[in-house]
């Protein structure tokens, strides 16, 4: 497929997301109409969005979304997930043509669970666990077959991207038919990378999907650091390190999410010698354990999961981000009118001090498949964390 | 009687071309109504024209202008009043980052609070003295680089009940002009290479003269204001890093 490098330099991304805590679904209309409104933030080399709830009718299977080169890598795909999964439906993922979208890779998704017979065993190491599973199928497609990418592999979610402006992308994927419990949204204007659309946002593993407005000037650490743990960067743009950082850290390390927020965006070693024990302590040791998983660079992130949309700014925020409340629906943008133009009169609008987490979870059991990564308790940090629920409604 | 302008879904080119028209008209005051967004509105524009912004401006609101009182009815969005001349924005509201970046003249009054690097660059020549007056808090590197001009940070209208004064950094690499701060703030938020003292009659009678036109703009009453202590940030060299390279 053809890659596009552009030739300016000017760095401006556009994010957007929408969380209900309550599970009420939302239109894809309305995050379309948002992303839209920072138009000038991109500059038609990619737009992407992710979707969750979308899929209801299988919500126990894990939806891949395979993007391919050719309908050789699409049978590759096929003949792999035949041998290593149950598959209860594949299709075509609905597209219509869309005026200024040229070359389109073919999508197609599938319905799986991991098969645990046999040969199948030495593929994901023997790895009791569903999520690992996938992972590992993941990681091995992306790396083996020539022309085939997974552009997200979670349950009851997908993600859709390609080379546009996000309302071509939006048009291309038919996203006014989908109605979604969280979306996130992406305008991309790519300065490092190629525009393609691989490289479009979000980048998924499993149900983690993450936008990205900045550049993460540490993508050669973070990549090598990742690369112990089994995950394979393929698809040349540097945000894709921060799906599997969240996947490492969070899922498999089980860190609170908002320890590992701090990991991702720590204080200062100024601040850290500042604060009082057992918190020193606790910082100290995460940029020590984690010193390869710091992302450094200038970055505004929004990522989701299946409960969970996290808003966070690099540590001295050099990228914009603002967030809203109106009712049980939270908001998170580069500029507050994206917010507006969806959500006129917000209850309230803030914006959150670089590298503090803005962690918005649906209430508990309100979602099949829910995952929350609170952990019950509010670690007591002097580093500002602000997350929904707060503690005493989690009782 | 005032010309208005209807900005919904319109691209802010268009809106740019109709407020110009406008001027052109003989037109003193513009009201913009259902503006969401549209960035750089009234940038470069020469004239005393007194614009009323309702709903929230995109970046870069009265960027390079000279003259024109834009009064935001609302938030405004980063970069308001980038390498602003002359002229005035009054936000009843918050404002983003980068507020006043590079302003070379002018007033920017803020009535609650303000991103990061707010400042940021701001200088001064003769008597083109910019001023920034912020009614909430600032977040970190607050007069970042600054040159010229003045900052007034007074925290009476803040949404952040738990954040500082000012975040960190700040001052950082300021060479000239002057930060006044109503209230103390920790000293390790202070850049390097800054003095921190107490204001004196001649700050006190210089403050009060732009507090009373920010009061009047917002309602307030100057002698609460004045009230409490202020505190002033000047740098102790105009050259801090004149011995850095050169040795």
């Amino acid at each position: 497929m053809d890659i596009f490098i552009p030739n300016k330099e000017i760095s401006g991304c556009g994010l957007s997301g929408i969380i209900n805590r309550q599970g009420e679904l939302v239109k894809g209309e309305l995050i379309i109409e948002s992303i839209c409104c920072q138009m000038e933030r991109g500059n038609g080399l990619g737009a992407g969005f992710a979707a969750y709830g979308i899929y209801p009718e299988f919500q126990e299977h894990y939806c891949l979304h395979i993007m391919a080169d050719s309908k050789k890598a699409l049978k590759e795909v096929e003949e792999l997930l035949n041998h290593h999964c149950y598959m209860a439906h594949q299709e075509e993922i609905p597209t219509r043509p869309t005026p200024g979208i040229s070359s389109a890779p073919r999508f197609r998704r599938y319905f799986v669970k991991p098969r645990y017979e046999g040969e199948v065993r030495d593929l994901c190491e023997g790895t009791p666990d569903e999520d690992d599973y996938m992972v590992n199928l993941v990681m091995h497609i992306n790396t083996h077959i020539d022309g085939a990418y997974v552009i997200s592999s979670g349950r009851n979610m997908g993600a859709f991207k390609g080379v546009g402006f996000p309302d071509q992308i939006a048009n291309f994927f038919r996203l006014e038919e989908y109605s979604a419990y969280i979306w996130t949204a992406h305008n991309r204007f790519p300065t490092n990378t190629p525009g393609w659309w691989g490289g479009a946002h979000p980048f998924t593993i499993l149900d983690w999907s993450i936008v990205h407005n900045g550049e993460i000037s540490s993508y050669g650490t973070n990549r090598r650091y990742l690369e112990m743990f089994g995950y394979h960067c393929t698809l040349l743009t540097d945000t894709e390190v921060v799906a599997y950082l969240l996947d490492l850290l969070i899922r498999r390390h089980r860190l609170p999410m908002e320890v590992a927020c701090t990991a991702l965006a720590p204080p200062f070693w100024s601040e850290i010698d500042l604060m009082p024990e057992p918190e020193k302590t606790l910082y100290t040791s995460v940029r020590a354990v984690y010193g390869a998983a710091m992302l450094n660079g200038p970055f505004a992130i929004l990522f989701a999961y299946n409960g969970g949309l996290v808003g966070l700014n690099d540590r001295v925020k050099l990228r914009p981000l603002v967030t809203a409340k109106k009712g049980e629906f939270y908001y998170m943008a580069s500029e507050e009118a994206a917010i507006r133009a969806i959500c006129p009169d917000p209850d309230e609008v803030w914006c959150p001090k670089a590298g503090e987490p803005v962690i918005i979870e649906m209430e508990p059991n309100t979602i099949p498949n829910q995952r929350s990564y609170l952990h019950g308790q509010i670690f007591d940090l002097s580093t500002p964390i602000c997350r929904f629920p707060a503690e005493e409604e989690e009782e | 009687m005032a010309f208005e302008i209807d900005a919904k879904d319109i691209h802010y080119r268009q809106v740019n071309e109709l407020i110009r028209e406008a001027i052109d008209q003989g037109a003193r005051e513009i009201v913009l109504k259902n503006v969401n967004g549209q960035r750089y509105l009234a940038a470069g524009i020469s004239s005393e024209v007194k614009i009323d912004v309702y709903g929230t401006p995109g970046l870069d609101l009265g960027a390079f202008m000279r003259g024109p009182n834009i009064v935001v009815h609302g938030n405004t969005q980063d970069g308001a009043g980038n390498t602003m001349d002359e002229g005035k924005i009054v936000v009843h509201g918050m404002a983003g980052d980068v507020v006043g970046y590079a302003m070379r003249g002018g007033k920017i009054h803020v009535a609650s609070d303000v991103g990061y690097r707010v400042g940021i660059h701001m200088k001064a020549y003769m008597d083109k003295v910019p001023v920034i007056i912020i009614g909430g808090k600032a977040g970190d590197f607050l007069g970042e680089y600054m040159a010229g001009g003045m900052i007034v940070l007074l925290g009476i209208n803040s949404r952040y009940e738990h954040r500082p004064l000012a975040g960190l950094f700040l001052g950082t690499g300021m060479h000239g002009g002057v930060i006044y701060l109503r209230g103390e703030i920790p000293s390790y938020h202070l850049g390097k290479g800054l003095s921190l003292e107490p204001i004196n009659k001649e700050d006190e009678a210089i403050l009060e003269g732009y507090l009373v036109d920010y009061c009047q703009d917002f309602g307030l009453d100057l002698q609460e204001i004045i009230d409490e202590k202020f505190f002033k940030i000047r740098p102790q060299t105009h050259r801090p890093y004149g011995k850095l390279y050169a040795y």
